[in-house]
């Protein structure tokens, strides 16, 4: 059994037991706790003890990672607040190589003491990894920003909204799925605040202040004679942004198509009403007929096949077997990047990584190990042009630097490479979502995130939708239900169409992309436009069980 | 200072409880203390150890609760976190299913703990570590490997008199190992409370007879087929369902136990006559705590017996709603089989599939239970009882309930992690199309 499933066996046995159920970790602080951040000058001082001693037992590389982990969550079921968290975990890492080797140790206790132990305990776990070693580690060069900072460009700090003002809406929103006929409804925000502080032998002393936000809710609807239940979740993005994204902007809305579609502002209240109606459709959806359709997939969506199907393959440690044990390798194997020509999708594919822009989760100033961030190509007209490296990587793909895709989710966790946002540029000519239905003679359109799954090296996978809309002769006609695809990566991404234009580019995004051993999750967003994918394989998932 | 004894923790526990001017108040202490190596390329990659200890305080005050935590053990720092709950209930709005607090209980001790686990080193990780690496270096393998041992201890006591304690020990190990040209793939993955059984020689030997063995796979139809599920696979299928034996949300007819026309389907024959599930803390292969963070005693199980459901899990809350006892769920799942090895389920079988294990399951219909996932590291064509040839990787879209009903043949149970499991032979297996990864 996977970890994940005994955390969530464990969660079970205990049953509502003393803690609330938080997904991270963390000790329970005051709001106004929260709002003190640590002293920059005494960061330093304490980062200072760490790389002197590192050094001084023989380190030739060290990099402390101060992180102060603020989450907090408010969730309610129908009339009742199921849960209020406030929590923090607050230590120190502290990353070395001695002798060609790797070394970490973690501390939560910030004492001088403490932190040169757990400083040479790191140089001792390096200097017994050493005896393992085929090849040194090699670190691309790096230089010293000196003391710098940065701050997600947020408008309203989220931790600094009164609880009152979270439960509220939230039992306003399950007022209105209530009253339209949901039998229940769970709503929640999950709010992170990373106060994150990196220093390293190269001269760098890096402090950044990261916001995330994430509303979310599920309306269930029961037909108690059939036994049957239908959910829909909300159409919401998990953002790299503070509270403003609750406060809807009819400027960040799309509207004329079946669903309302929601860029950088978001109108849970409005979401909550249609997700109620749709519910009600989705039960009396007709079963999908198996076969090829041609498939539009909104945003809300297709992040997610971006993000298994572009963003995982492209991560150069799985490309070279480091995560073979566990999240698997990858069919972009460095033969295919060095023939400059592999065609891994259409022309009108283009993808770009990126760790810079306004309102993803992936936007940093600075990396875990200190490097700037910028953007660049993966998927340039089609062809397969670059990967996702960190600074121990670089010099296998003869880059001269980082890109800056080092992340650890936590003080206590190693970082390592992760995914920045990978995102799908929209197409130049100018066209809307529904410009794209009216083309369609044979489709489904699909909006939200449902079941996604993908093999090791990513050829293969399946997924689904919270809603699918059958497309007959350019017209929507009704709602389908047990609708999957089911598509090999190259083959899916060169039957990529058309794409809408920028006016209907939008983020969408995980808080919870899960790598490494042990597991580290990861937030992560990706942009697209809606997009047309031309004969695709559909299959029917209605099964019947008793 | 991370791993105390009962009378440690109970002092702690008990000086906490000295502060609280709540209604009621629930405590409890969890520490650990452990470390773990990864491996790739035949090389160590990273390495690291940890040791975390945190307090957390539940007060209540009529049915209004709050919670903090802390990881610093001084008199004034319990007192604080004490306080800061108290704080927090007080704004907190009336939760309408709390629960009055237990008193004291008698929990049993399980045989979770193993002092040779409990002292392995950063050089014992290494020398395990090594031992696999060896076995996969001299036949020109290539290793990804991670070794991870724990040790933990969880105590709760409440303002009515209930305390419980429990420390244990774990290791797990897992490694997958492709050959050089990147055609085979196979893998091992196991977990043990007691080191003494944890033998990463052995184990990265199985992962490299089918790295090798599953090279040169052949492409056949996907289609509906008998397949032979290693404990491996069997777990992975099972882990989704055990989470669905809750009563509450089958009651509230959101599950796939849930009734057509209302209630739940305890009591029905859900599954085929052998399938036989239940839980025990005490069973010595597979020990846990034999109390959950309730405060319920955890005790022998039958969740499924000759296929009928005969237990759902009641929280305390919904027992008292529904006027039944409370069923708490267990830590840990066994379900039972025969004693035919895998090998004697393999010369059974005239025509199947051999699958070592499923990878990326995810649910896709939660009515039926229907998942999909992959097979992985080593799936191979079986006929007239013998292992013919390895095939390619297939999607399966399939349900462990409809699959629990077509067994027809089960081997001798094995720990997989928090699971145990035997072998099974299941007919009508769903594959829905071919992967091309290896």
């Amino acid at each position: 059994m996977r970890r994940r499933d005994f955390l969530y066996l464990t969660s079970l046995a205990t049953g509502a037991s003393i803690l609330p159920s938080m997904p991270l970790f963390g000790k329970e602080i005051s709001l106004e706790d929260a709002l003190n951040p640590v002293d920059v000058a005494l960061k330093k001082k304490m980062a200072d003890v760490a790389l002197n001693t590192a050094k001084s037992l023989g380190a030739t590389y060290a990099d402390v990672r101060i992180g102060r982990y603020l989450n907090q969550v408010v969730a309610t079921r129908e009339k009742r607040v199921q849960n209020i968290a406030n929590t923090e975990s607050y230590g120190m890492g502290i990353r070395v190589i001695a002798n060609g080797s790797w070394g970490f140790a973690a501390t939560n206790i910030l004492d001088n003491d403490s932190i040169a132990k757990a400083a040479s305990l790191a140089v001792a776990i390096a200097k017994g990894n050493s005896k393992l070693l085929t090849e040194p580690v090699k670190l691309a060069p790096q230089k010293g920003y000196g003391e710098v900072s940065w701050k997600t460009p947020i408008q309203k700090n989220a931790f600094e909204v009164p609880i009152k003002e979270k439960v509220d809406l939230l039992l306003n929103v399950n007022a209105v799925a209530m009253q339209a006929g949901a039998k229940f409804v769970n709503s929640s925000i999950f709010m992170v605040n990373e106060q994150k502080y990196f220093a390293s032998t190269d001269g760098s002393y890096i402090d950044q202040d990261i916001h995330r936000i994430w509303p979310n809710f599920t309306v269930t609807k029961i037909d108690a004679a059939s036994g049957k239940f239908e959910t829909r979740n909300a159409l919401s993005a998990p953002m790299g942004m503070g509270f403003e994204y609750l406060t809807p902007l009819e400027s960040e809305k799309i509207k004329g198509g079946p669903v309302t579609m929601y860029k950088k502002r978001y109108d849970i209240l409005e979401d909550v009403k249609e997700a109620t109606l749709h519910v009600e459709e989705k039960l009396k959806a007709k079963p999908v007929e198996p076969g090829k359709y041609d498939l539009i997939l909104d945003p809300t969506h297709l992040f997610l096949t971006i993000h298994e199907s572009v963003g995982h393959p492209t991560e150069l440690d799985r490309v070279l077997g480091y995560e073979a044990n566990y999240a698997g390798t990858s069919f972009l194997t460095l033969d295919k990047w060095e023939s400059k020509k592999f065609n891994f999708g259409s022309k009108q594919v283009n993808i770009l990584a990126d760790k810079t822009e306004q309102g993803s989760l992936g936007a940093v100033g600075y990396d875990d190990e200190g490097v700037k961030c910028g953007n660049w190509n993966i998927i340039k007209d089609g062809v397969l042009v670059n990967y996702q490296t960190i600074r121990d990587q670089a010099h296998i793909l003869g880059l001269p630097a980082s890109q800056g895709c080092c992340y650890a989710d936590s003080w206590s966790s190693i970082q390592f490479q992760r995914m920045p946002n990978v995102s799908l540029a929209p197409g130049n000519t100018p066209m809307s979502a529904a410009d794209m239905v009216k083309n369609v003679e044979k489709g489904i359109y699909m909006f939200g995130r449902n079941s996604y799954s993908i093999d090791q090296q990513r050829y293969n996978f399946q997924f689904s939708s919270q809603l699918a809309y059958e497309i007959k002769d350019g017209k929507i006609v009704g709602m389908l239900k047990d609708a999957s695809y089911q598509a090999n990566t190259q083959e899916f991404w060169n039957s990529c169409t058309q794409l809408a234009d920028k006016n209907d580019y939008r983020l969408g995004g995980t808080f919870s992309d899960g790598k490494g051993q042990p597991g580290q999750v990861s937030a992560v967003s990706h942009g697209c436009p809606t997009t047309r994918f031309n004969g695709v394989n559909i299959i029917n998932t209605g099964r019947k069980i008793g | 200072m991370a791993i105390l004894s009962k009378e440690e923790a109970q002092a702690i526990l008990k000086k906490a409880l000295s502060f609280s001017k709540s209604d009621s108040c629930e405590v409890s202490l969890n520490g650990s203390e452990g470390g773990n190596i990864r491996y790739a390329r035949n090389a160590v990659s990273t390495a690291g150890q940890i040791s975390t200890m945190d307090l957390a305080v539940s007060a209540t005050f009529g049915k209004k609760t709050g919670s903090a935590t802390i990881n610093e053990f001084d008199d004034a720092s319990i007192e604080k976190v004490v306080k800061r709950a108290e704080e927090l209930a007080q704004l907190a709005p009336e939760n309408p299913e709390f629960m009055p607090l237990l008193g004291p209980q008698d929990f049993p001790e399980s045989p979770t703990y193993i002092p040779k686990t409990a002292a392995i080193t950063p050089d014992t990780r290494a020398e395990m570590v090594a031992k696999s690496l060896q076995v996969v270096k001299e036949a020109k393998l290539e290793a990804a490997g991670f070794l991870e041992n724990g040790t933990n201890f969880n105590a709760i006591m409440n303002s009515k008199g209930l305390f419980a304690y429990n420390k244990s020990t774990d290791v797990s190990f897992s490694v997958t190992v492709r050959n050089q040209e990147g055609t085979g793939s196979g893998y091992v993955d196991q977990g043990f409370n007691d080191v003494d059984k944890m033998d990463t020689l052995a184990l990265s030997k199985i992962a490299a007879k089918k790295a090798t063995g599953s090279a040169g796979a052949k492409a056949i139809e996907p289609g509906k087929y008998t397949v032979i599920l290693e404990p491996l696979a069997a777990s992975d299928m099972l882990g989704n369902m055990f989470r669905g034996f809750d009563a509450r949300s089958a009651d509230e007819g959101r599950s796939f136990m849930s009734k057509k026309g209302g209630g739940t389907r305890l009591g029905e024959q859900l599954f085929s006559e052998n399938v036989n599930l239940y839980s025990d803390p005490m069973n010595p292969d597979l020990p846990s705590a034999t109390w959950n963070g309730d405060g319920l005693r955890l005790k022998r199980t039958q969740w499924v017996e000759k296929g009928v459901v005969k237990n759902l899990a009641y929280s305390r809350y919904w027992a008292a709603q529904k006027g039944v006892e409370p069923v708490p769920f267990g830590r840990s799942f066994v379900m039972e089989g025969g004693n035919q090895s895998l090998e004697d389920l393999i010369k059974g079988t005239e025509k199947g599939i051999l699958v070592t294990r499923f990878w990326y399951i995810r649910s896709v219909d939660p009515q039926t239970l229907l998942l999909t996932g992959l097979t992985r590291d080593g799936t191979f064509y079986i006929e007239n009882g013998e292992i013919k040839f390895p095939v390619k990787n297939f999607r399966f879209n399939e349900s462990p309930v409809i699959m629990l009903n077509n067994v027809e043949a089960l081997g001798k149970p094995v720990r997989m992690g928090n699971v145990m499991v035997p072998p099974m032979k299941i007919r009508d297996f769903t594959f829905t199309s071919l992967s091309d990864a290896v």
